[in-house]
């Protein structure tokens, strides 16, 4: 029914008492696609890929996962889909090659492919070494890399993975997305939350989720030209708190945020650099320099944040 | 469905045999708790401490306090001049009953009177005084009995004449020397089995949920009845191997017959141990960490087995309303069970209401567990 669709989402709602955690969301996932769901902590990121998972129950409102309903056909759905959680669900005291084992076993995988499977898992996360170690000796990279591994043991479809990498190096991090590169291209879907920028660059569609609502959908590209409508101005100026309020009273600076050392502001169009310089030496600050920057991915969610918060603000007014 | 039950069962086990912490509480747990509760609650009455204080001193007297002093349930530890000595003697707690035996005791005897004497009792632990008491009781009905018969015979009657028209002569069946270890220790199986089995599986469910391995569990396809049964019969086999164990100890410490059938005693056992366990378990889905499902455990099982399953206390002597109570405990059941088996011999003809009982809590239990493992957080 859902054609070339991995994951189907519409209108769906979760509510915990009189906080709406999820709240009337819909989009889809196609097919071998690297979808990100980003959002900062308590967004509902989680609970959203946890109710695709059968973890928890919708309030309201209909999805799909693998052509399945989330609420009629759980369990076909569990034999079609890898889950991985933030908390790695290993076992700590089983060896890497029991968790692949049991893991194997759970899902019904035979003894011949399981064997075939626990060799490519190995390879794959490099632990081919440290087979009959104790899973709680690994470091946190190794973990999650088992983890993730423990979660393609059945050779699912989709793939759902909650903040893969909290608390990972940078350098783990950098191999778990070439990791999760091998698999997308192998024709899984991949369902990946995280609330890391650079992360949300390597997907091929992101969503992004504030306060329970989905407020954007689209490629990184695709994000960065259409909501960060004229031209981002990166600021370098001294003293950079002086700058920040004359650019609030300044009409030609339509959102002002701080950005590191600078400020980055959205303006309507180049233009606005010359009055925008003005305006700050006549309150007496120094301008270092004032160029025209492509967006960042936190540009635009910084944006979108910004915007959303005002709306919600002005409805509540 | 049977290889998803035995993944759960294996992975069990090997976390199990990998926590020495959880093997200790299998191996040494049991063998304490049967010596200590063994030793320690002992309800035989032996050696009370007797003062003595001899108004009469004579040959009379003499023979009177004689007759406790030898029986091995009194020791004397003193003798007194004065009604001043003897307070001070319960006072101290020296003594913890006196005997007083009054001037012209022997005098009065002679006169063929009844001789009152005096026995003051340190009420303050009521259990050894009552039990002091009925000891004191017996010795001194048979040395009237003999003076009585003296004097008869004195008398110019012949011995074995109809001097004492009733006689009865008591004997106790299935614990002839009325040994405490020989009813406590059938008890205690009971009552370790019961709050080992509920401390094991109380933490298993948990265990998963503080981890954060159930979410990987619930997402795969495991049923909650196949999660449950996998975890449950490791636990099993580890309880079996511990009512060996235990039956094993209470014979060869205790010395306690085992008149009945093994075969029986092993299949109730088992039947009562899916009971257990299943408490466990039941805690264990109800019961956010580690901590609170072990100290749940324990209210659950220790003091309830203790209290109200007949172990200690008699069940008919309790209200009503407790008395109903009681029969949702399965110690309660087993206990009966087990002391029947242990002491009586008794089969299966006999033992079926109370073997059914425990089946219907097991069962009830388990279905719980399930129903309350619903697969969502």
């Amino acid at each position: 029914m859902t054609g070339g669709h991995a994951v189907v989402v519409d209108d769906l709602v979760k509510t915990f008492g009189s906080f709406a955690a999820v709240d009337h969301i819909s989009f889809s996932v196609p097919k071998g696609e690297i979808f990100g769901f980003l959002g900062p902590n308590g967004a509902g990121k989680s609970t959203t890929i946890r109710m695709l998972c059968g973890i928890l129950t919708p309030t309201a409102g209909r999805g799909s996962v693998a052509g399945y309903d989330i609420l009629a056909e759980p369990e076909q759905i569990k034999e079609r889909i890898g889950y991985m959680s933030q908390k790695f669900s290993l076992y700590e005291d089983l060896t890497v090659e029991e968790n692949i084992e049991f893991y194997g076993g759970v899902y019904g995988v035979p003894g011949a492919r399981l064997a075939e499977r626990k060799r490519w898992i190995l390879e794959m996360a490099a632990l081919s070494q440290r087979a009959r170690s104790l899973t709680r000796e690994l470091a946190t990279g190794w973990k999650q890399r088992l983890a993730l591994g423990c979660a393609l043991v059945h050779e699912p479809e989709i793939l759902f993975l909650d903040e893969p990498t909290a608390g990972v190096d940078p350098v783990s991090r950098r191999n778990f997305w070439d990791l999760i590169y091998t698999v997308a291209r192998q024709g899984v879907t991949v369902f990946v939350t995280t609330h890391y920028m650079d992360e949300a660059e390597h997907c091929d569609r992101l969503g992004l989720i504030y306060r329970g609502k989905l407020i954007a959908l689209g490629s990184p590209q695709q994000l960065k030209e259409r909501y960060v409508a004229g031209a981002l101005l990166e600021i370098r100026a001294q003293p950079i708190m002086a700058a920040l309020d004359l650019l609030a009273q300044e009409p030609g600076a339509k959102e002002v945020a701080v950005f590191g050392a600078a400020l980055h502001v959205v303006a309507d169009s180049e233009a606005a650099i010359d009055p925008i310089r003005r305006a700050l030496e006549r309150g007496g600050v120094s301008v270092e320099r004032i160029d025209a920057i492509i967006p960042s991915l936190e540009d635009v969610f910084v944006a979108l944040i910004e915007q959303a918060d005002q709306t919600a603000a002005g409805g509540g007014a | 469905m049977i290889l998803r039950i035995w993944m759960v069962c294996w992975k069990e086990f090997v976390q199990i045999l990998r926590d020495m912490r959880t093997l200790a509480v299998v191996v040494v747990l049991p063998v304490l708790m049967l010596v200590l509760y063994g030793y320690a609650v002992n309800l035989d009455v032996r050696h009370v401490r007797l003062a003595v204080y001899d108004q009469d001193r004579t040959r009379e007297s003499r023979d009177l306090i004689g007759a406790f002093s030898r029986s091995e349930r009194f020791d004397v530890v003193a003798y007194l001049d004065s009604d001043h000595q003897v307070t001070e003697a319960l006072d101290d707690g020296r003594a913890r009953i006196a005997l007083v035996i009054p001037l012209r005791y022997s005098a009065n005897l002679a006169r063929g009177r009844v001789v009152p004497f005096q026995l003051i009792v340190d009420g303050s632990d009521s259990t050894t005084a009552s039990t002091a008491i009925g000891y004191a009781n017996a010795i001194v009905q048979q040395q009237s009995a003999r003076i009585s018969l003296a004097a008869v015979q004195r008398a110019g009657l012949a011995a074995g004449g109809a001097v004492i028209p009733v006689d009865a002569r008591m004997r106790f069946w299935y614990n002839p020397e009325l040994k405490s270890a020989n009813f406590m220790v059938p008890g205690l199986i009971a009552i370790i089995l019961m709050m080992l089995s509920a401390l094991l599986t109380s933490m298993t469910v948990v265990r998963e949920r503080e981890r954060g391995t159930i979410e990987s569990l619930i997402v795969s396809p495991v049923m909650p009845y196949e999660l449950m049964l996998g975890k449950l019969i490791p636990y099993v086999i580890i309880a079996f191997a511990d009512v060996i164990l235990v039956i094993a100890a209470g014979r060869l410490l205790f010395r306690v017959p085992l008149v009945g059938s093994p075969v029986l005693l092993v299949i109730c056992s088992a039947i009562f141990l899916t009971a257990a366990l299943g408490i466990g378990l039941l805690i264990s889905t109800i019961s956010g960490n580690q901590q609170t499902a072990m100290t749940i455990a324990m209210m659950a099982t220790q003091l309830p087995s203790m209290l109200l399953s007949g172990f200690l206390f008699p069940i008919n002597a309790m209200p009503t309303v407790i008395r109903w109570l009681t029969n949702i405990i399965p110690a309660r059941h087993f206990l009966v069970i087990v002391r029947s088996i242990f002491l009586k011999g008794s089969g299966i003809a006999l033992l079926w209401q109370p073997v059914l009982l425990l089946l219907m809590l097991g069962v009830f239990l388990l279905t719980m567990c399930s129903v309350r493992f619903r697969k969502k957080l």
